[in-house]
């Protein structure tokens, strides 16, 4: 076997060494000698530019057949539509049959109303009403085009005038609804890569812009300026870029959600300090806070223009609909060609637009009516600071009265179970309409839910105290086991 | 599909070429002299980015004139344009006192509920003064009324399905819809020109999104066997459900909907549907009802049912029809009918109204004549506008009709010159098209009178003449050419 092998190896190695012998490579090229290392080196050089030029090993593809296609699409079993209904969907709501004043008629029954942001009690106000029929008999009820293609009806530029005039802006520019105007302006100044610091408890019309505008978001906790400070300090330390990308704070001036007041200067200090600019939702605001019901600029003594991009539903102390964002020139003008609530919707119907023009200017003549406001909630929440089982969470001024749990089941569902059942023995036994705070599926607001009144200038003193004693009695009693 | 000759697009992007060098000149200067004064804020960066608004600034400024022109009057068949005036270049308008009476050739009027109506603005006033024109309320916690109850029952019925329910505008319905109907897992199949809302809506889902070839059955039906085959990205798992989102009649093209062809397909494929009809419901069909009467679909098929109120009804908002059980749920999850503030009275009552005269249970055929109407103004119009040489797009029976312009010359031309002649047109352009396919749009009403119409047909024919705009010979010679061009599609 030794011997085989070897016969087989040493004329290999002969003829190895012959051929390194072999005169071609001893050959001397251009002044340097060919040695036999190099004659390998080459040809391996040869053999690897062979390997490289080979295609790689690919498995070979084998795309579906039809077959297989019309297999797969048979066996596919979508999800139904909907989930299924269960009791708790089929929730009944209360139905009025008059005009959502103070005092509405629900099921033949005269109620306390107290579901209806209609804080300066607007609503079925004469002058509303007048300045809304002349204006149906003018231009009918819709506008039936986009403000572009002649939806512009001269109502809204006198409103949008009228609005920044009253708020001491440069410009305003009206929304068809107030849900759309936030999640409308924000993608308009907000691209991908901006920072956005936002509370967490922003309502969902907030929410649901930051998700189109596609930015980063980063949330603090509600209403806590520590919680602020230290984000935005974070932010700007660890993001080298961050001076060269857009920075935004977004705030609810009274949020929906819990009925707390941002510290509106202490926020414009931090936004100077870390040169963020401040987005501001007045939706509950506008028309309430402050001396003259300029809102949480006013009532902060914070020159507004100091706020970069002011949004407020118009549905809630104007009581009209629709709603508009006020701000410098140029922010507005942006929005008139990028923002898509309002280049790609039917413009606000004229009567609505020269109700809040009225509503305006009988906020201006009617300085009494914030008063009485203010004297209604601070009876309010005297009456109510001792409920058995519920606490009030929301601040001082604030028209939203917003009472949660004292101990809370563990379980958002149930509790929000005990707070409906309150509010329909309030309802039912006392004739008080309450609003228990609902979070959609999509909402991403943890907040504790709440009972919710509304309070009206409108409101009577008895009306307050009737509320507030049926609902000790109604709290008191759902609440006993707990 | 929009066929452009070689030579139009050739000359459409060599404007927007000079345009847009232009346009760079000038920011090349704007940025010495605003570096001159330095009177940015220090330490922030510049609201609006690099060429963000480059289009705004160097292109649609030149031209805002044509765009948002103020009006004094409801939006009727004539209606009041104010005159505006610049000092500085188009930068800013200014209102004056003047006005001119135009022929209203682009308000969604179709059906011509924008103006005082006999038989609606008496009720319409009437509820204003029992319900005020807003609840301050959403329609879960106080926001409900009789009136918004009687509303979705009678919308159900006059669409065709089991229950309904009502919003305050129509953007806000699909794009607070969808997210509501589907989620991740899932896929929006989506035609390629829907509108802005349709797609807010879908991107909020946070659903897969594809798109098929505007109008086109048989790609939809590539898509969905593509994507069914294939499953979800990366994971391969298959898809939770699928949406199919279709217009009845397209806004910017005035295409009726290949409805049955769709619906075959999706039932076929098991794949959802959800149609919008913002267009299309209450102008065509033959009771006013949508593309389904119109097209022959059973609504049974159609899962969601969209539209808005804005167009036909001559008021605002929007609903969705299908399901009671679809309905129930919307009601209990859907975002805009927990925290927005339910549709005013007043528009309510208009809706209610006009769904009334439509189907004459006013007591009068009013309804029925201005179906008839609105129909015939339509069919009239556009066949002229063929015959004159126009490129006009969309089919028959539909009341929206584009003239195609492409340069971007003649876009302010052809507004301006209209406007001289007292008829106001509206001419759209980038971001609500393509950047080539700049057109004029016409909105046909029923309270258009033939005389109206003749008027229309000869300054456009005119105006059409100046600006070029006839990319077509003109009838007699035209007929067989025609033919040809419908063929290549």
């Amino acid at each position: 076997m030794e011997f085989l092998l070897s016969n087989l190896v040493n004329p290999a190695l002969d003829w190895g060494l012959k051929v390194l012998d072999a005169p071609a490579v001893r050959a001397v090229i251009f002044g340097t000698s060919i040695g036999g290392h190099i004659f390998v080196d080459v040809l391996l050089l040869l053999v690897i530019i062979y390997l490289l030029s080979q295609k790689s090993y690919k498995p070979p593809k084998r795309p579906l057949t039809e077959n297989e296609i019309d297999e797969l699409c048979d066996e596919w079993v979508p999800e139904p539509l909907i989930p299924p209904i269960t009791e708790e969907i089929t929730h009944e709501t209360p139905v009025l049959e008059s005009a959502a004043g103070p005092h509405a008629i629900i099921n033949g029954k005269e109620v306390v109303n107290f579901a209806s942001a209609n804080y300066l009690g607007l609503i079925g106000h004469e002058k509303l009403l007048d300045s809304c029929t002349s204006a149906l008999e003018k231009y009918g009820v819709g506008s039936c085009g986009p403000r572009g293609f002649y939806g512009t009806i001269d109502v809204h530029l006198d409103c949008e005038a009228r609005i920044a005039k009253f708020l001491g802006t440069p410009d305003s520019i009206l929304y068809s609804y107030g849900l759309s105007t936030m999640f409308s302006a924000i993608p308009a100044f907000c691209k991908k890569g901006d920072i956005v610091v936002v509370d967490e408890g922003v309502h969902w019309g907030i929410q649901n812009g930051l998700q189109l505008s596609k930015g980063t978001i980063v949330n603090f906790k509600h209403n806590d300026m520590n919680s602020l400070q230290n984000t935005l300090e974070r932010i700007t330390a660890e993001n080298k870029r961050a001076k060269k990308l857009r920075r935004y704070i977004v705030v609810e001036a009274i949020y929906q959600n819990s009925g707390q007041i941002a510290p509106l200067d202490e926020i414009v200090r931090l936004k100077e300090k870390y040169r963020f600019r401040v987005l501001l939702d007045e939706s509950n605001s506008f028309g309430v806070l402050g001396r003259s019901g300029r809102g949480l600029t006013e009532y902060c003594g914070v020159p507004v223009e100091k706020i970069d991009i002011v949004t407020a539903a118009m549905g809630h102390a104007l009581a009209t609909e629709g709603g508009f964002c006020t701000g410098s020139a140029r922010v507005i003008d942006h929005q008139r060609l990028s923002s898509s609530g309002y280049v790609f919707s039917a413009s606000l119907p004229p009567y609505l637009a020269s109700a809040a023009i009225t509503a305006i200017d009988v906020l201006e003549e009617n300085p009494g009516l914030l008063t009485k406001l203010k004297a209604n909630v601070a009876l309010l929440l005297k009456e109510l600071s001792v409920v058995p089982g519920l606490l009030i969470a929301s601040s001082p001024e604030s028209p939203i009265v917003y009472l949660r749990l004292e101990r809370s089941t563990g379980s958002m569902k149930d509790d929000q179970h005990l707070l409906e059942d309150i509010a329909a023995r309030v309802l039912n036994e006392d004739s008080l309409l309450v609003v228990v705070s609902k979070r959609s599926k999509l909402d991403k607001c943890h907040l504790p839910v709440g009972i919710k009144f509304f309070v009206s200038a409108a409101h009577t003193e008895s009306d307050l105290m009737k509320a507030a004693d049926s609902l000790k009695r109604a709290a008191s009693l759902v609440l006993k086991g707990c | 599909m929009i066929t452009i000759p070689y030579l139009t697009a050739l000359s459409t992007y060599f404007s927007y070429g000079l345009l847009f060098a232009f346009g760079q000149f000038r920011d090349f200067f704007r940025k010495i002299f605003d570096w001159w004064r330095s009177s940015d804020l220090q330490g922030y960066a510049p609201i609006c980015l690099g060429l963000e608004d480059f289009y705004t600034r160097r292109l649609y400024l030149r031209i805002q004139d044509c765009f948002g022109r103020p009006i004094s009057s409801a939006p009727d068949a004539w209606f009041d344009v104010v005159e505006r005036y610049s000092n500085d270049n188009n930068k800013t308008l200014k209102r004056t006192s003047n006005i001119n009476r135009c022929l209203n050739l682009g308000s969604y009027n179709y059906l011509g509920f924008a103006a005082a109506d006999e038989y609606c603005t008496p009720r319409v006033i009437e509820t204003l003064k029992k319900f005020s024109p807003s609840t301050c309320s959403s329609r879960v916690d106080g926001g409900t009324t009789t009136l918004h109850n009687e509303l979705e029952e009678s919308v159900a019925a006059f669409v065709g399905k089991p229950a309904a329910i009502v919003f305050g505008m129509g953007y806000v319905t699909n794009s607070a819809i969808l997210p509501v109907l589907i989620g991740k897992g899932g896929l929006v199949i989506s035609d390629s020109l829907n509108h802005n809302s349709i797609v807010s809506g879908a991107r909020g889902s946070r659903a897969t999104i594809k798109v098929f070839q505007h109008n086109t059955p048989s790609h939809l039906e590539k898509v969905l066997r593509e994507q069914i085959a294939e499953g979800q990205p990366r994971t391969h798992r298959p898809w939770k459900k699928i949406i199919v989102v279709v217009e009845g009649i397209y806004s910017m093209e005035g295409e009726l909907c290949k409805l049955p062809e769709i619906v075959a397909v999706c039932k076929k494929y098991k794949a959802y549907i959800y149609l919008d009809e913002a267009h299309s419901v209450g102008a065509v069909g033959k009771t006013g009802r949508g593309v389904c009467e119109l097209l022959g679909v059973d609504t049974a098929d159609v899962d969601v049912m969209m539209g808005t109120f804005t167009k036909s009804f001559g008021s605002c908002g929007g609903y969705i029809a299908g399901s009671k059980e679809l309905i129930q749920y919307l009601k209990y999850t859907c975002p805009a009918h927990l925290y927005a503030t339910s549709i005013s009275p007043p528009a309510a009552q208009q809706i209610l109204s006009a769904i009334k005269v439509i189907l004459g249970e006013d007591g009068s055929n009013r309804g029925a004549q201005k179906l008839a109407r609105i129909r015939e103004n339509s069919n009239f119009f556009r066949s002229e506008l063929q015959k004159m040489g126009f490129e006009v797009l969309g089919d028959n029976d539909s009341p929206v009709m584009p003239i195609m312009l492409y340069n971007p010359a003649k876009i302010p031309a052809f507004s301006r010159e209209c406007l001289k002649h007292n008829v106001a047109v509206v001419t759209v352009a980038f971001p609500a098209t393509p950047l080539l396919l700049a057109r004029a749009r016409i909105c046909i009403s029923a309270s258009h009178t033939k005389e109206d119409l003749l008027k229309a047909l000869e300054v456009i024919s005119s105006v059409g003449d100046l600006v070029g705009i006839k990319y077509f010979p003109a009838e007699p010679n035209k007929l067989q050419k025609e033919e040809g061009m419908i063929k290549e599609d």
